[in-house]
């Protein structure tokens, strides 16, 4: 049949056989939008004449951006939420739930082979699970909240390869931060990328939502982890590839030497191999967002700081759920890293989006497990963001510059 | 000052290809204009577009809000508009007074949420146009003229589901006169 995963997908869900290059309206199998993006949606949804949504069991209004509200105007917007979900009887994940991405995935929102739309950029993190996630903005969000359907044009696929194990220390972080600089910041735009390969295939659910994750600092439409290996706690019908699917371009890469990678300012393709800035101050560390904060994210900080003292730099977490923070205070993380001097904040984006809850100072240096440096993202144009793996980003904080972990 | 030359839709025109309107074009030769410096996270959280136009790309060029005009053309170079999926940021650049936007390339997510909210987008990938220049685009045809140099280029053609979006006004119209995707 010679096709993608994405072809499948959405051949599906287009009811009729689909290939890369075609324009097709497709069904929905679900929706989310957060309070940086639900508020215009639900405007844009209420001028398109929408009295009821189309289906209420598919809609998730997720409360994480700027989260509890940090000012009048965005507790209106809250405000604004909580009235709509009520009113159309959807959904509503309020303030401390945790981060939109991990509440669909750990709330089975999305499912494998389902086509989910998500009025934010990450939203290629469901390609883990092996679904079709697109982040899309409000006024299409607005659209399918009331039809049900979106159009989309068919993309056409990158096939990344990975082979080889990795050392310890080198996380699946390191590995997308590696391949952001290989394919750089538009290297998949309006594309897929399809990810495959014996190290991809050995992977947990959290670090496939890593690679997957930060597909979309590729540019990519949809980022799709091969589905052999994936442990999911219900059954379902994984979607392969064919073996002669027609890729735009194929990449293979042995990934047995890689170093831990560090992402420069200003921007997420700004990568190269930690030794490069081995030794660079830093004064404040953050371990969060919906790449990396899960609980094997804590479980790597935990290790490195374990019976230790921070001294000068400041670490911020933001676990990415009440579940994820929950599980590791079952487990005594949480402990060890407040012990160690960490600070917690609400589950949901924290700094990452530079809204509230940790902006960095003029000329401070930063070390963040997140997705996205570009200037100014944390909310200080004047600040100085590396990218790496919590457990890299935990050492730094320790040590107050960067460092690899031991 | 000038104000309102006139009305976006005859400006576009798509459908006739007639009476094109020039206007002036800013142009920022840089890659990768992401949508924290198009409008900063910070000031997204609100429904009041006057103050989403006061910030618009402020962190590339302080002065931008103060030197657009309504009507004129930004011009900028490949994977604009890469980043977040916010909508703020077109809607910023519209509120700002910015007709069409001119890029070798677009961000997926950026072109589509322009097309939504009926700010014109064109991919152009060669081009001598330099700020100041007066510029007319057909979006139709993928046809942009520097009256200034008098130079015409090529653009990409636009999907007919985009024209329908923008020829309704942006997607809330679309919906609006149609019900549904048709």
């Amino acid at each position: 049949m010679n096709q993608t995963i994405s072809e499948k997908i959405l051949s599906q869900h287009a009811g009729k056989p689909v290939k890369a290059g075609d324009i097709a309206i497709v069904r929905v199998d679900g929706v989310m939008a957060t309070d940086a993006t639900a508020p215009f949606a639900i405007k844009a949804f209420r001028q398109m004449g929408g009295k009821k949504l189309w289906d209420v069991e598919r809609v998730s209004l997720i409360i994480d951006h700027a989260s509890p509200a940090p000012n009048e105007t965005v507790a209106n917007l809250h405000k604004l939420m909580r009235d709509f979900s009520e009113e159309m009887g959807c959904r509503l994940y309020d303030i401390g739930e945790g981060i939109c991405h991990q509440l669909v995935v750990e709330n089975a929102h999305v499912k494998p082979g389902d086509l989910f739309l998500g009025a934010d950029s990450h939203t290629p993190t469901y390609g883990a699970l092996n679904a079709f996630g697109i982040g899309v903005g409000s006024t299409d969000l607005a659209a399918t909240m009331l039809t049900g359907k979106t159009w989309l044009k068919v993309p056409k696929t990158i096939k990344i390869t990975l082979n080889g194990e990795l050392k310890k220390g080198v996380t699946a972080k390191d590995l997308i931060l590696f391949l952001v600089k290989e394919l750089g910041v538009e290297g998949a735009n309006y594309q897929a990328v399809e990810f495959t390969g014996e190290t991809i295939k050995g992977m947990t659910l959290a670090s496939r939502m890593a690679i997957a994750n930060m597909s979309s600092e590729m540019g990519a439409k949809a980022g799709l982890v091969d589905p052999t290996g994936l442990d999911l706690w219900y059954p379902f019908e994984p979607t392969f590839a064919d073996n002669d699917a027609e890729y735009v371009r194929e990449l293979t890469f042995d990934v047995s030497a890689l170093r831990p990678q560090i992402a420069k300012p200003h921007s997420p393709e700004n990568v190269v191999a930690i030794d490069e800035v081995l030794g660079t101050k830093v004064q404040y560390a953050f371990i969060g967002s919906c790449t990396n904060t899960r609980l094997e994210d804590l479980h790597a900080a935990a290790q490195v700081l374990k019976g230790k003292k921070l001294t000068s730099t400041r670490l911020i977490i933001a676990p990415a759920s009440k579940k994820v923070f929950n599980d590791a205070l079952k487990d005594g993380t949480i402990q060890i890293l407040s012990d160690a001097g960490a600070t917690f904040i609400t589950s949901g984006c924290g700094p990452c989006v530079g809204s509230h809850l940790g902006v960095p100072g003029d000329g401070e240096v930063v070390i963040s497990s997140t997705n996205r440096n570009f200037q100014g993202r944390m909310g200080n144009p004047k600040a100085q963001v590396y990218l790496g793996s919590p457990a890299v980003v935990a050492a730094s904080a320790l040590a107050g510059e960067i460092v690899e972990p031991e | 000052m000038r104000k309102h030359l006139f009305p976006l839709s005859s400006f576009l025109n798509l459908e006739t290809n007639s009476d094109m309107q020039t206007t002036t074009a800013h142009v920022y030769p840089v890659d990768n204009i992401d949508t924290d410096r198009i409008i900063p996270g910070k000031y997204t959280k609100t429904l009041d577009m006057s103050a989403l136009a006061s910030h618009v790309l402020e962190d590339l060029d302080p002065e931008f809000s103060k030197k657009v005009q309504q009507g004129d053309i930004l011009v900028a170079g490949n994977n604009f508009g890469c980043g977040s999926s916010r909508e703020q940021a077109p809607i910023a650049l519209k509120a700002a007074g910015v007709s069409v936007v001119v890029a070798k390339t677009f961000a997926r997510i950026f072109y589509r949420n322009a097309i939504n909210i009926g700010l014109p987008v064109i991919e152009v990938e060669h081009h001598n146009i330099q700020s100041g220049d007066s510029i007319s685009i057909d979006l139709e045809h993928g046809v942009v003229t520097n009256h200034t140099k008098n130079e015409t280029y090529q653009a990409t053609k636009m999907p007919q589901q985009m024209i329908d979006i923008l020829n309704a006004g942006g997607l809330v119209n679309y919906l609006v006169k149609h019900g549904d995707y048709v």
